[in-house]
């Protein structure tokens, strides 16, 4: 309900650029067409050059490049890479054929800089109206020096948000939107692709929810193994950390400090290394192994195939992702338990309930109502969780030889191995945005229903 | 009879005290366990990854000045000096984009506000590193993947998505009273002198978390830096150069100082993260609580 409610405009302007079109006087008019017109008129200078030099610099930039970035989106390129041979040199030379990839990319980014030249023209509009409004009413109208200063005050959001906001456009959403493009084209090997190719519609998602094809049973199973290891992944998490955290905040163990600094030790050292340390000692010739043979536990020349065997290498990971993450779950769930009533306790000790009893009627529910958000961060970020497969099974073991996914391939990792490994661009990009929109879907149903996001945070 | 259930509930507790603390150190031997086994093989002086025994047989320091002295294959050194370098610029560029994006988010009222939050929050459900290769190809096209401007690039990567991640200091400046701010209003304070003179002496914690994360960012991804570094090994990063050590044809030679590297580098993080553990979960435990 609350996406769909009506927008209030909370900051009410007299000047807006569509009256600015219709009230304004000569010279608001004549910078539609001249930018900042309007502001030289009525003593702007400076800001008119601006805009001026703004427009300037965007029609030399339309002419010299764009026109012809643009005018070639439509069909991508249709100058092949040809080999001629030399007959002077008596080799063969190539000749310089279109390439899509670029002429995708100053594409798009002509079509992000137009939509900047429409809001700056738009601003310009904006800013002619208001000085001619002043003027009119015989108000003080803004020197630069004054404009400037306004940065410092009134303005100061813009000041302090706009380079970090160009910083997440250039390489945030800029890359995004590119990406999400290349998911409708034949950007791939598959067919050798990778200088010219074409905009194939919705080919691709069709390909990928296929399932009698390889692609398409590969990513049913990707999918359905992702969502059982975010699920595990973050509930085991969850619960085991909350454990630990209750068996150390129980009143009757002694030296808290202590066990708190063995967990958050594994911490202090960076996940990649702590995930390397344990890809090694999990092989078959690695330390877990050595030890047990040592401890006479399995055979001397015996190993477990914890990277090798498919159900081996699910759970394997699973449990790595506990010795990962427990000491995180452990900082962050100590300070929520510490929180709850002790009345509720002492109330179910008074009518005689058993610590188990204590954990799933009183703990458990509070804890669940509590961490609801962070739950649900929780799971996305294990949907997206990169590190932890690529670094300890590297989506081992492969299993069917002619399908592009391993067994435990996430689908981010299996992204990355199309992307980069196999090159198949327009599938990586497929999945990605399918993993959006799954993430999404989730986060929107379960966000929708907390407190939190009722308060703040977001539609 | 009273003191007979009284010493029976006693002992009751001393078992279950027993229990929970024999619970206790088994956990935390398998959570020390193999911290302990890396900083065992920094010093153990058999080469090879794979060994007979779990203790090393003989103690040496060697891994560590190979790892110093011996640049030919893997120059760690100037791996070092690169992500130094990387992480503090960006560190720089990072911690103002954060503050300023939570301070305004936190403070000022503006028509953009709200729009940029949802946008934030619909950039952060997409896969991190879809855009990766996006990224790749828009530095390539502007030249920076060639020699030392993969250090601009990398630099521009961290800190670039930076003004995203504003949840923690946005909380953290949500704490900070309104009628200081008012008050300075009524005094004749512009806003940036606000921001400069007042919120930020008030936030240090927020802000020296902000500046101890940011600067972590660049000794901890990896993914980003092989991307986009790709065959230059002049401008690898401590993490791609731990990977490599880690690779079929340098694990033999190298795993040791694999070890003594992480070793390495863990300290100042584990020192920086043991410090920062308080606001840590203060951040936290604010994000939570809505």
């Amino acid at each position: 309900m609350g996406i769909f409610k009506k927008r209030v405009n909370d900051f009410p302007t007299p000047y807006t650029a569509t009256k600015a079109i219709r009230e304004g006087g000569l010279e608001t008019k004549l910078s539609m067409l001249l930018m900042g017109f309007g502001n030289i008129v009525h003593g702007q200078v400076i800001k008119g050059l601006i805009y001026l030099a703004i427009e300037v610099a965007y029609i030399v930039f339309v002419v010299v490049n764009g026109a012809g970035f643009l005018s070639m989106l439509p069909s991508l390129g249709t100058v092949e890479q040809k080999e001629v041979w030399d007959e002077a040199q008596q080799i063969y030379v190539y000749t310089g054929g279109d390439q899509s990839i670029l002429i995708l990319l100053y594409g798009v980014a002509t079509v992000f800089l137009t939509v900047l030249m429409f809001l700056a023209w738009r601003g310009a509009l904006r800013s002619a109206y208001k000085a001619e409004c002043l003027a009119k009413a015989k108000k003080h109208v803004n020197n630069f020096r004054e404009d400037l200063k306004s940065l410092l005050h009134k303005n100061l959001h813009r000041l302090l948000m706009t380079p970090p906001v160009f910083f997440i456009f250039a390489f945030t959403v800029l890359p995004l939107i590119f990406m999400i493009c290349m998911a409708f084209t034949n950007y791939s090997k598959i067919g050798s692709h990778l200088m010219l190719f074409d905009w194939v519609g919705l080919d691709n998602f069709k390909a990928l929810f296929d399932s009698s094809s390889i692609l398409g049973s590969t990513f049913w199973s990707v999918l359905g193994w992702t969502l059982i290891w975010a699920f595990f992944a973050t509930f085991s998490n969850y619960i085991f950390g909350m454990i630990v955290s209750l068996l150390i905040n129980r009143k009757g163990t002694r030296a808290k400090g202590f066990w708190r600094f063995c967990f958050v030790l594994s911490c202090a050292v960076p996940m990649f290394v702590s995930l390397l340390i344990m890809r090694t000692m999990l092989q078959p010739e690695g330390a877990i192994n050595v030890l047990l043979r040592n401890l006479g536990l399995i055979a001397s020349d015996a190993s477990l195939p914890f990277f090798t065997d498919p159900t081996w290498a699910r759970v394997t990971v699973i449990i790595v992702n506990i010795w990962v993450g427990v000491p995180y779950t452990l900082l962050q769930l100590t300070g929520v338990l510490q929180n709850i009533p002790a009345e509720l306790y002492e109330a179910a000790k008074v009518d005689g309930a058993n610590s188990i009893q204590i954990f799933t009627k009183i703990t458990l529910p509070y804890m669940l109502y509590v961490t609801t958000p962070y739950l649900i961060v929780t799971f996305t970020g294990n949907v997206n969780n990169f590190n932890v497969i690529y670094l300890l099974s590297g989506g081992d073991p492969v299993t069917d030889l002619s399908s592009t996914a391993g067994k435990t391939d996430l689908l981010v990792t299996w992204l990355y191995k199309l992307t980069i490994d196999k090159q198949y661009y327009n599938i990586g990009a497929v999945i990605g945005i399918l993993t959006f929109i799954i993430l999404a879907a989730a986060a929107l149903l379960t966000y929708r229903n907390t407190k939190s996001y009722k308060e703040e945070g977001g539609f | 009879m009273a003191g007979k259930k009284f010493q029976s509930a006693k002992r009751k507790r001393f078992i279950n005290n027993s229990i929970v603390h024999v619970i206790l150190a088994v956990l935390a031997a398998i959570w020390v366990f193999p911290i302990l086994w890396v900083v065992l093989t920094s010093f153990r002086a058999e080469k090879g990854s794979y060994v007979s025994t779990f203790f090393p047989k003989a103690f040496t320091l060697d891994n560590y000045t190979k790892l110093f002295t011996d640049t030919t294959i893997l120059n760690f050194p100037q791996m070092f000096m690169n992500t130094l370098f990387i992480a503090v610029c960006s560190c720089i560029l990072a911690t103002f984009y954060v503050l300023a994006v939570s301070y305004c988010l936190s403070r000022l009222k503006f028509k953009l506000r709200k729009p940029y939050m949802n946008m934030a929050m619909i950039l952060g459900l997409f896969p991190g590193f879809m855009s990766m290769i996006a990224v790749y190809f828009i530095l390539k096209a502007l030249g920076m993947t060639e020699g030392n401007l993969i250090k601009l690039a990398l630099i521009l990567v961290y800190s670039g998505g930076a003004g995203l991640s504003f949840q923690i200091a946005k909380g953290f400046f949500d704490t900070v009273p309104v009628a200081v701010d008012e008050a300075a209003l009524l005094d004749g304070c512009t806003r940036w002198q606000i921001f400069t003179k007042i919120t930020l002496p008030l936030s240090k914690p927020i802000v020296i978390y902000t500046v101890l994360t940011s600067f972590m960012s660049p000794w901890l991804d990896f993914i980003f830096a092989k991307v986009i570094c790709r065959a230059n090994s002049d401008q690898y990063t401590i993490a791609i150069g731990l990977w490599k050590m880690l690779e079929k044809e340098y694990i033999d030679s190298w795993y040791t100082c694999f070890a003594a590297g992480a070793v390495l580098i863990s300290i100042p993080i584990a020192a920086l993260f043991l410090y920062m553990q308080r606001y840590y979960v203060d951040g936290l435990s604010g994000a939570v609580k809505g």
